[in-house]
């Protein structure tokens, strides 16, 4: 099919793990990646990694992008990875951002997470990953 | 009759029809995308669909739709039906992109595997769905979901596309959304199976309704079928059994008297024309990027030597020349 309708779009789920409620951040990206003619799922707060997953293999998206600010990362975060893997879906690369300590971040990026953005990354930054994590288009 | 198609069955129709929703997902993004090699499972599965009872929720921004759709899902998982949901937003007609935010307000225990939910970008179709929502509700209900809830964008007053994909179409409005005049005009309340006064937590809630009561007594009585109107909230909440129980009662109607078997004629109708014009309009582009002379065609239209309808009936030709 020739027309403009046949394009893939990245598709992006966007959520907050865990139960700060300071969304203000998640929005912005959501907005950004939207911004960069991505389909961005906002999947809102205080979701459990069960949830995050059930979504992202319901919407079929390329990316999930975790917001978080209340220290639960270490905790919820491999959650996540763990519940793709287990549902054959590591397929879908997952990205974070939030109050994350440096070391905390090596160790998040050694089991999985393929990049983690703290206060005062860029949103040209972020895009430019998400774009690159998705890759040209699924096999 | 003989229903089984002449090829095996396609590997993603199979595990569609097995209750994979990782294939049922890929299929949906598939379609969404216009893939051709979707083609075959598409085709495969249709034989297994038009059992679901398909139910659209549109109106205006902000009254209420995700929130509704949200209750009506709780009120039908507690009797045990399978839902699935396609709750479409519009994309952004600058960037391409889009902000699906529906599943916020979409609320069910994790695991639950009699629920699908599925957002969608209206990819720059107008009319208050996109493209794919209709093949979208098709997989669905062949994958074995009872009942399918559309949420359409919040639609403008000629949004009324909902009406060739739903088997019954609720048109959510609150109070104080317009006069009486407004619920007169042509377009999404004439499209309406249902009236849902939501908000009805608010004041004039009640003349809302009564309005529109008024108004379906006197104008919009379509093949025997009176809209009804129900008054629900959804902070309080309150209406969610009345208003299923109207959306069964319309269904019950549809079934009736034959209507829904003229329904489903003319969706279809509606569908397969709508097929062909996508046909044509990727020959068209494909002839336009063939057409050498196309600049020099234009030239002559500015320059008024020939008009555009014998422009159009020079690309017509080249449309229907075999590639």
């Amino acid at each position: 099919m020739a027309r403009s309708g046949s394009s893939k779009p990245i598709r992006v789920l966007i959520a907050k793990p865990g139960l700060d409620g300071h969304d203000r951040g998640a929005k912005v990206v959501a907005r950004a990646l939207r911004d960069a003619g991505m389909e961005v799922i906002y999947a809102g707060l205080r979701q459990t990694p069960e949830e995050i997953v059930e979504s992202a293999l319901e919407e079929d998206v390329r990316l999930i992008g975790l917001s978080i600010l209340s220290g639960a990362h270490m905790a919820l975060f491999p959650r996540v990875l763990a519940l793709l893997k287990q549902k054959k879906a590591t397929r879908i690369r997952v990205f974070a951002g939030g109050i994350i300590p440096d070391e905390d971040a090596k160790r998040l990026k050694k089991m999985g997470i393929r990049a983690i953005f703290g206060p005062g990354a860029s949103l040209d930054e972020i895009v430019a990953t998400a774009r690159r994590l998705a890759g040209p288009s699924r096999p | 009759m003989n229903r089984r198609p002449p090829t095996p069955i396609p590997l993603a129709a199979r595990r569609v029809l097995r209750g994979d929703r990782q294939a049922l997902a890929r299929l949906i993004t598939q379609v969404e995308n216009r893939d051709p090699d979707a083609l075959p499972a598409v085709r495969a599965l249709y034989p297994h669909s038009g059992r679901a009872t398909v139910v659209g929720v549109t109106g205006p921004l902000g009254v209420g739709k995700s929130s509704l759709l949200n209750l009506l899902l709780s009120h039908l998982r507690a009797q045990g039906t399978r839902v699935g949901i396609v709750a479409v937003d519009p994309s952004s007609p600058f960037s391409g992109g889009s902000i699906l935010g529906d599943r916020i307000r979409l609320e069910r225990p994790a695991g639950d595997d009699g629920t699908f939910i599925r957002s969608m970008a209206s990819r720059g179709h107008s009319g208050g769905v996109a493209l794919a929502t209709r093949e979208t509700v098709r997989l669905l209900d062949a994958f074995g979901m009872d009942v399918i809830l559309v949420e359409t964008v919040g639609s403008g007053q000629s949004d009324v596309e909902i009406h060739d994909v739903a088997s019954t179409s609720v048109v959510v409005v609150v109070p104080h959304l317009g006069d009486e005049v407004q619920s007169l005009k042509a377009g999404l309340f004439e499209i309406a199976d249902v009236f849902c006064v939501n908000k009805s937590d608010l004041p004039g809630a009640d003349s809302a309704a009564k309005y529109l009561n008024e108004m379906t007594h006197l104008v919009n009585e379509k093949a025997g079928w009176r809209p009804s109107v129900v008054q629900t909230s959804t902070t309080i909440p309150r209406g969610i059994p009345e208003l299923w129980e109207a959306i069964q009662r319309h269904e019950a109607f549809l079934d009736s008297n034959g209507s829904r078997r003229t329904r489903d004629r003319q969706q279809l109708t509606e569908e397969i024309l709508g097929l062909v014009r996508e046909r044509v309009d990727a020959r068209l582009a494909a002839a336009l990027e063939r057409e050498p002379d196309l600049q020099a065609l234009l030239d002559r239209v500015v320059a008024r030597k020939i008009d555009p309808h014998s422009a159009a009936d020079r690309l017509l030709a080249e449309v229907r020349r075999p590639k």
